[in-house]
């Protein structure tokens, strides 16, 4: 074998283009997503799992909290649709720390790009998850009979705003995926944190049906906000209230977790 | 610049373990440092910390005259990693593993291409250039590995442990591709558990245990000092192994070792000795199951360097 390409004699690379911290993330949210279409077993928590929670809920709970699974399946399909993307988000987590488990992320840090690049393109790359389940939900509640009852327009707002914040929140399962020793781990302490969050919810029955300090936490909890937002645009009811706080906690969350995952990011060796 | 690389007083810890003591290591430009030791010695933090992937605790080190902390993202332009823990994405095809880190060294995607595809060549993959690396063997994957090393057309690469696994064929494969990435004017850090590969490819070699260096020369220098090649001999009759011990004794001046019930095994300095024992068994008519010669195996090597066995070293 010959390597006519001797290497120390060709001139060093390019010289440096602009916005590489934007084109390196873009580079490995592609490598996400092309690892995302060819695991299709990795679809399962956005494709499979959504269809059996509806089906659960609605035919299991519906008579008893709605009279009727139809009316119930209105009422249930813009939370669980929060509820599904919350979900995918675990796996950005999961799939960092297997890429540093592996050593993939040892190679990518031994290269002249930004330290942050390989999670940003992790969570932009999963964005195509979010899309994904969202129509695979949409879909399956139309043909069991759910309706918008608002306008396209603010239906597509609720898909977006839901993306949005499934986005920002993703940034913290990034955090447990650094902090975490194995893909297992970040998977056990992601439930953790996703079941208060997404059960302490209005998701399956009625806010007043819930005992006083349960409603105090539904209250706070963003998710429950993110809930209420998808449900009045898609439903009708308040919208301005539940959006603007879904932003701002979307905004808060991003502005604190972002940092403290890059920053584990770094420390871990 | 005299060193294309060069670490000194490097001092890692991890909790309770001290995994490098003081290491020091250097090399001019163009050559190949073999850095040889058994496992746990230290030698992948060494190249994690040259590769920028580890801070010191203490000392320093530079590539290019960069210091691998202050300068770490220049020295990230100059550098190229395989080994055990920098691996290719098993998801991804031979060419799409390429292209992306063609991508991420600011290559336009029509040069990434170019590169990926030429690279893929050189390095007998064009074949599978389309197929998912996990479906390659391992000594495709450690090619691929080489290649993805290679694609920033790096000054100094770090090979760590580049052909353990592999056999004797496919160890020849990257064997070759050292050589002309060396005559190719590259500096390489290579480190192996095998005096024959570090003896192979190496100009000068670091012999490190337990952190820090404990031999360092060429390797004729290192050879002098371990007794060069080591002969082992296991009579076809038992009842002969004193006659036998005595002959290669004889010849290499040295009281042979019995590694195991019915072999010796003795430390030559040259090439002659072989033929000398063959000629002298065959003269007192001891016939042989077993007659061999071959470098001293990484254990041998510490066994002279140290007084200790390289497994000792592990369980420490």
């Amino acid at each position: 074998m010959t390597l006519t390409d001797t290497p120390a004699r060709t001139p060093a690379r390019t010289a440096e283009r602009p916005f590489a911290l934007l084109r390196h993330s873009l580079a490995l949210a592609r490598r996400s997503v092309v690892k995302t279409l060819r695991t299709p077993e990795q679809l399962l928590d956005v494709t499979l799992q959504p269809v059996i929670f509806v089906v659960v809920y609605v035919y299991l709970l519906g008579g008893a909290v709605a009279g009727s699974t139809h009316d119930y399946l209105q009422f249930l399909l813009p939370a669980i649709l929060v509820q599904t993307v919350m979900f995918a988000g675990m796996a950005t987590g999961v799939n960092l720390n297997t890429d540093i488990d592996k050593g993939v992320f040892d190679r990518f840090r031994s290269l002249p790009i930004g330290r942050s690049a390989p999670l940003i393109g992790s969570v932009l790359g999963d964005l195509i998850r979010y899309v994904l389940a969202i129509a695979v939900l949409l879909g399956f509640g139309y043909l069991l009979g759910f309706r918008i009852q608002t306008d396209p327009l603010s239906a597509l707002a609720a898909c977006l705003l839901t993306i949005v914040f499934a986005f920002c929140a993703s940034w913290g399962f990034v955090l447990i995926g650094m902090l975490m020793r194995s893909p297992g781990a970040v998977q056990g302490a992601s439930f953790l944190v996703l079941f208060p969050l997404t059960f302490g919810t209005s998701m399956i029955t009625p806010l007043e049906t819930l005992p006083g300090w349960l409603q105090a936490w539904v209250r706070i909890n963003p998710v429950a906000g993110m809930m209420d937002a998808a449900r009045g645009l898609m439903l009708g009811g308040p919208v301005a209230g539940p959006v603007l706080k879904t932003l701002l906690w979307s905004a808060g969350i991003l502005a604190v977790l972002a940092p403290l995952a890059v920053r584990a990011y770094r420390r871990r060796a | 610049m005299l060193h294309a690389f060069e670490a000194e007083g490097l001092v890692k810890r991890f909790g309770r373990t001290t995994a490098l003591a003081g290491i020091d290591l250097a090399a001019r430009p163009g050559t190949v440092l073999g850095v040889l030791g058994p496992n746990g010695a230290g030698k992948t933090t060494a190249v994690r910390v040259l590769a920028t992937l580890l801070r010191p605790d203490e000392g320093s080190a530079r590539v290019g005259g960069l210091d691998v902390v202050r300068d770490a993202a220049k020295v990230r332009r100059l550098i190229g990693l395989t080994g055990q823990y920098a691996s290719v994405d098993e998801d991804l095809t031979g060419t799409e593993n390429l292209v992306l880190i063609g991508q991420l060294l600011d290559l336009r995607r029509a040069e990434a291409g170019v590169r990926a595809a030429r690279l893929l060549e050189e390095f007998g993959l064009a074949e599978a250039a389309g197929r998912p690396a996990k479906t390659y063997s391992g000594g495709m994957r450690r090619r691929l590995d080489l290649a993805a090393s290679l694609v920033g057309r790096p000054d100094v690469i770090y090979l760590d442990e580049p052909t353990t696994g592999l056999d004797p064929a496919k160890r020849d494969d990257v064997w070759n591709i050292v050589r002309s990435l060396v005559a190719g004017g590259v500096t390489v850090l290579l480190t192996t558990q095998y005096l024959e590969e570090a003896d192979a490819l190496a100009d000068d070699i670091s012999v490190v245990d337990h952190g820090r260096v404990i031999a360092h020369g060429t390797p004729a220098e290192l050879k002098r000092v371990v007794g060069g090649q080591t002969i082992t001999v296991r009579p076809a009759d038992p009842a002969r192994l004193a006659d036998a011990a005595a002959i290669v004794g004889a010849v290499a001046g040295r009281v042979p070792e019995s590694p195991a019930r019915g072999v010796l095994t003795v430390p030559v300095d040259g090439d002659a000795a072989f033929t000398e024992v063959v000629r002298r068994l065959d003269r007192e008519g001891i016939g042989v199951t077993e007659l061999s010669l071959r470098l001293p195996s990484l254990d041998e090597v510490f066994v002279t360097l140290t007084g200790h066995h390289t497994t000792e070293e592990s369980a420490a």
